[in-house]
């Protein structure tokens, strides 16, 4: 009897904690070979379907890839099933393409340097084959699409493509040298059009001699064309851009502001929000990153440099400077030390598939907030704690100042976040799962995962949802594995249906599954 | 490669352009693709050209967009309407492109070709065209599909028809917010075409479950065709149907949507009876003066005069007067700009006394209001006004706002004020102009923007058209060519270009007694820049002046200026020469 109720339990639980394996890497280095600055990867995005994903990185480029585990085979996709060929697949990958998105930049009124750098990069919706993405660096986003066109071959001109230069330039060129006669008449060729079209009376069943140059080669290429570049609209730097659910609007934040804009205009934004006080030495909190609510049009989330996130209600009025609704987590009494409001600045924001849920990452932790309840978190994972004493060498050396992102599974059932030493860290979110694992950006992911971390006593997480979980990897420090500041994950994205993590060690882009 | 004979070189050339690397030239041949298709003939235009532009769909969108705007007025060139179903494909293929503009402007072609179409046509050709782009895999096409119904229903046959409406009900409900945005924006184009009694049943229901989507934007177009669909219904079942969905509307959550309401309540009002007039509407724009969101009020605030136009004077007094009046102190102050911009025309509405007694007091403290633009809008408006009460009621707050306006530290409020001065004068009369504004005017020769100075240059000819030379002679002449010895350069010049300005309003005496001298003296200023205007001047002043004046006075000067050591003194003086010369050759 004992043995069953286990069973019932185990089948109700938690998921198991999932068995990464390395999948792929892109840029990878080898070994000695130095990182280039510009190589750098500084953002990663699949899009919905998570068949691309797209990277940016410091020196302006956009580089995309696809996956290539169900388009090769799309046609025997059901065959495939049928031989439960599916159970062994997992996403992979391959450069697709890149473009050079941004460049560096001058700005003489203001004497400021433009980086190049890809800030974010947020994908639109898909029309017929074309792909369209938004990318922007500190002050300039820009739309591009990037389609697939072919490879012209034209044959069969009715003129040698020698001497015709262009409808444009021919005029001269040929007056002077070329005896034809129809351009005598008129001084610019557009006039002898004129003439043609009024003069002279073309034949009824039209002319024969003419015809139209043919087509022959089919091959395509990939081909980018940035649309529209929406500009001048921020006087700070740009942290986040985000679409939102209609299809039509996207916002950008800065460090004070967040602006509306349609897509398809680029000339004007709105201002919805603005936290900048009238004297700038009143100032007291940021805006460090801004997202849409994945299905209601009219929500967004911002989160502030002081910890808290702000969710607002588009509904309410054209200036949403007062939130509809404010998530904080009270701070502890007699923890307040000088790095307090440095560590509880917010770096990233993620809003949850279906919208309840919002992950925000704070230098110290992960934190999941249901958006139904604004009195604190519903769970904090620790991913720094080992770092509290070294608080002051990483004030020093300006590494608290790192800006980590975090993402969600696409079922919400886990998180995922970066830290130093090239690792990144997976939980389990869901009611009573004590998962947490530790994974190196390498193609050993597992290897410094020497110890399992300290699971805390059960009844705890049954009492409360508010879990406080993976506390520490203790062993770390004392294997011999000194953090290095230098080589840290900042970026990582979570494949939006299946448990597949692209995340950015330096140049190289890693792939794991699960 | 072959040969083609010399009379065809420029159209070879057009139609091999079509394929050329370079945009502007292919943009070049579309734009000619009518005098390609006249040389080719309509045959081959219906079996090559057309085929050969179906094929071209992965073009720049900018090639693109000009395609499908020739190919709207192509009907001609291959044969006339018997033959403008070939038309189509080329079109059904620029639908689906991923550019709206490109799309939009393929759905507006196939309109146009689809309502010269032959009845048997449009329902062979034309109408599977919409059901195959309704069905589209890609948004892109069933967006486009929306703007076409309107054109194949009223010929289809019954079961088609019905077939049709289903159609646009599903794409109401389509999954992506794109298509159900084309289908609300374009439902009362479609609904113009359906019989009444479908349009109640059918049309009604897709157009209530448009007005209760998630996505405000959807919502938001909903409300825009409410005004066009409420017309086409008769008035009782626009009262029974649209009424409520707008009273509904005018209280919704989103502010968006409420401002939408405040700009479209006065158009449906033309739809509806004065009764609901008086029940619904009137509350529900009453609230929307008072909503809490600023845009909604500056939208609802712009419609004021408007919305009374159409309410009896009582009900505008009782209802929309007290209102009005919170509205001119409203803490915004593009709220009171809006209102100031209509506010005026109130006036002949409710007649004089209540003018007097209502509304003056908020004209006034408009006119005082802190913001520049609000008192900029009232007096902009001011003729208005003066229709109805009479200038000498306003006359005593609106110089005090007047003044502080023309002394604004923003040149962008001086230049505004500047603009108003001749409707002013016109209002105000000579008498009251002399007394207070004259002095004004002189003062802005003086400003410090060059904007204002030239525009107080203008300004002075804009008054001497308007009060006369006499009148001018005495009252702006004597003070502007005190100028003459002002110190700063820059105030010289304005006072040439015053002169250029002034002389043809004035006449030839005028100009040779007192102003050619004072040009003639300038020519001798010290600085290079007021000379070379002295030479444009004189220019300017050669076809006021008689043909002696100008051997006499201007010839002699110019050539001076023309052995001046700076050599744009010399550039101008040159110019000035040859039109002499050439006005005496004419004449």
């Amino acid at each position: 009897m004992h043995g069953g109720d286990e069973v019932v339990a185990a089948l109700a639980g938690p998921p198991q904690p999932l068995d990464w394996k390395f999948s792929q890497v892109f840029g990878e280095r080898t070994a000695g070979e130095e990182v280039q600055e510009v190589d750098i990867i500084s953002a990663i995005e699949f899009d919905k379907t998570g068949d691309h994903l797209a990277t940016g990185d410091r020196g302006g480029r956009v580089v995309l890839f696809e996956r290539t585990d169900t388009k090769d085979h799309g046609v025997s996709r059901r065959d495939m099933e049928r031989m439960d060929y599916l159970i062994s697949r997992h996403p992979e990958f391959r450069y697709k393409t890149e473009f050079q998105s941004h460049e560096p930049e001058f700005d003489y009124l203001k004497s400021l340097e433009i980086e190049e750098k890809i800030n974010k990069i947020r994908w639109c919706q898909t029309a017929n084959s074309a792909l369209f993405l938004l990318s922007t660096n500190d002050k300039t986003i820009k739309f591009w699409k990037v389609q697939e066109k072919k490879v012209k071959k034209i044959s069969d001109m009715n003129l040698d493509p020698s001497k015709a230069v262009g409808n444009g330039s021919i005029a001269s060129s040929s007056n002077s040298s070329s005896p034809k006669p129809c351009l005598a008449n008129g001084s610019s060729l557009d006039g002898s059009y004129n003439n043609l079209s009024h003069d002279f009376s073309f034949p009824p069943g039209g002319l024969p001699s003419l015809h139209l140059p043919v087509v022959t080669s089919q091959e395509t290429n990939l081909v980018a064309r940035c649309r529209r570049v929406y500009g001048h609209a921020h006087d700070y730097h740009i942290n986040s851009i985000s679409n939102n659910s209609d299809g039509e609007t996207f916002i950008s934040a800065d460090d004070l502001r967040i602006n509306l804009w349609n897509l398809e205009i680029s000339n004007q934004s709105f201002n919805i929000v603005d936290v900048k006080p009238a004297n700038m030495e009143d100032l007291t909190e940021v805006i460090t990153s801004a997202e849409f609510h994945p299905t209601h049009c009219n929500m967004l989330a911002y989160s502030s440099s002081k910890g808290s996130i702000r969710l607002i209600d588009l509904r309410q009025s054209a200036l949403c400077d007062s939130h509809a609704k404010l998530f904080e987590e009270p701070e502890a009494p007699g923890s307040r030390s000088f790095f307090t409001e440095i560590i509880a600045s917010i770096s990233d924001i993620k809003f949850a598939k279906d919208g309840r849920y919002i992950l925000s990452r704070d230098y110290m932790t992960l934190k999941l907030w249901d958006i139904n309840m604004d009195s604190g978190p519903v769970a904090t994972f620790q991913v720094h704690e080992y770092l509290r004493p070294k608080l002051c060498d990483l004030y020093e050396n300006d590494s608290i100042f790192d800006k980590f992102e975090c993402c969600l599974s696409g079922d919400g059932l886990r998180v995922a976040t970066g830290s130093y030493s090239n690792l990144f860290r997976v939980f389990g979110c869901a009611p009573g799962s004590t998962e947490a694992t530790t994974l190196e950006a390498s193609k050993n992911p597992m290897r410094r995962q020497v110890q399992t971390p300290s699971r805390p006593s059960r009844p705890l997480s049954s009492i409360t949802r508010v879990v406080r979980r993976g506390t520490e990897t203790p062993g770390v420090d004392a294997n011999g594995n000194s953090f290095d500041f230098t080589t840290k994950l900042l970026h990582l994205a979570w494949h939006p249906t299946e448990n597949s993590i692209a995340c950015a060690a330096a140049n190289s882009l890693y792939m794991y599954y699960a | 490669m072959s040969t083609v004979e010399a009379p065809l070189y420029p159209i070879a050339v057009l139609i091999d352009e079509l394929k050329n690397d370079d945009i502007q030239l292919r943009l070049n041949s579309i734009r000619r693709l009518s005098t390609i298709a006249r040389a080719l003939g309509e045959d081959r235009t219906r079996s090559e050209l057309i085929p050969f532009l179906s094929e071209n769909n992965d073009d720049d969108d900018e090639v693109l967009l000009a395609m499908a705007e020739e190919l709207g007025v192509f009907v001609p060139y291959v044969g006339g309407v018997e033959h403008a179903h070939v038309l189509l494909t080329p079109l059904e293929t620029l639908c689906t492109v991923e550019e709206t503009c490109v799309r939009d402007k393929a759905v507006e072609s196939l309109c146009k070709i689809g309502s010269q179409m032959r009845e048997n046509d449009l329902i062979e050709r034309f109408t599977p065209l919409v059901k195959r782009l309704a069905a589209g895999e890609w948004f892109t096409a069933r967006v486009s599909a929306c703007g076409l119904f309107h054109i194949a229903y009223p010929s289809a046959p019954e079961t088609l028809k019905t077939e049709l409406r289903s159609i646009y009900g599903q794409l109401c409900q389509d999954d992506m917010p794109m298509v159900r945005r084309s289908a609300a924006s374009n439902l009362w184009k479609f609904a113009g075409t359906v019989e009444s009694a479908h349009l109640k049943a059918d049309i009604m229901q897709m157009f209530e479950d448009l007005t209760q989507d998630d996505q405000d934007t959807v919502r938001l177009l909903a409300v825009e065709g409410c005004a066009a669909l409420g017309k086409l219904l008769e008035p009782q079942d626009c009262a029974a149907r649209i009424l409520p969905v707008i009273v509904n509307f005018s209280q919704d959550k989103s502010w968006r949507v409420r401002y939408m309401v405040a700009n479209q309540l006065y158009e449906l009002c033309e739809a509806l009876g004065p009764e609901p007039i008086r029940t619904d509407l009137l509350p529900a724009y009453v609230r929307l003066l008072r909503d809490n969101e600023a845009e909604v009020r500056i939208a609802a605030a712009g419609k004021v005069t408007k919305f009374c136009q159409i309410l009896s004077p009582e009900l505008a007094i009782q209802h929309i007067l007290p209102c009005v009046k919170e509205l001119s102190l409203d803490s915004s102050q593009h709220v009171r700009a809006a209102l100031a911009s209509v506010v005026m025309g109130m006036a002949p509405v409710l007649g004089k006394d209540a003018t007097i007694e209502q509304l003056l007091p908020i004209f006034l403290s408009l006119l005082k209001d802190e913001f520049p633009d609000v008192r900029l809008n009232i007096i902009s408006k001011l003729d208005q006004v003066n229709q109805v009460i009479g200038i000498d009621l306003l006359s005593q707050s609106l110089l005090p706002a007047i003044v502080e306006l023309a002394e604004d530290r923003h040149w962008r409020v001086r230049l505004a004020i500047i603009e108003y001065i001749p409707l002013l004068a016109n209002q105000l009369g000579v008498g009251f102009f002399d007394d207070k504004l004259g002095g004004l005017c002189m003062q802005w020769l003086q400003d410090k923007v060059y904007s204002i100075r030239d525009a107080a240059a203008k300004n002075l000819k804009h008054l001497a058209e308007e009060f006369g030379p006499d009148w001018a002679m005495q009252h702006i002449i004597p003070q502007v060519l005190e100028i003459a010895n002002d110190s700063h350069y820059l105030h010289r010049m304005t006072l040439l270009r015053a002169i250029s300005l002034l002389g043809p309003v004035m006449g030839s005496e005028i100009t040779c007694s007192k102003l050619l001298p004072v040009v003639v003296n300038a020519s001798k200023d010290r600085v290079p820049n007021i000379k070379f205007n002295v030479a444009k001047v004189l220019q300017s002043l050669i076809s006021v002046v008689d043909q002696s004046v100008v051997e006499k006075t201007i010839r002699p000067c110019l050539v001076e200026l023309s052995e001046d050591p700076d050599v744009d003194v010399r550039y101008f003086a040159v110019q000035g020469l040859q039109s002499i010369d050439q006005v005496t050759m004419s004449s």
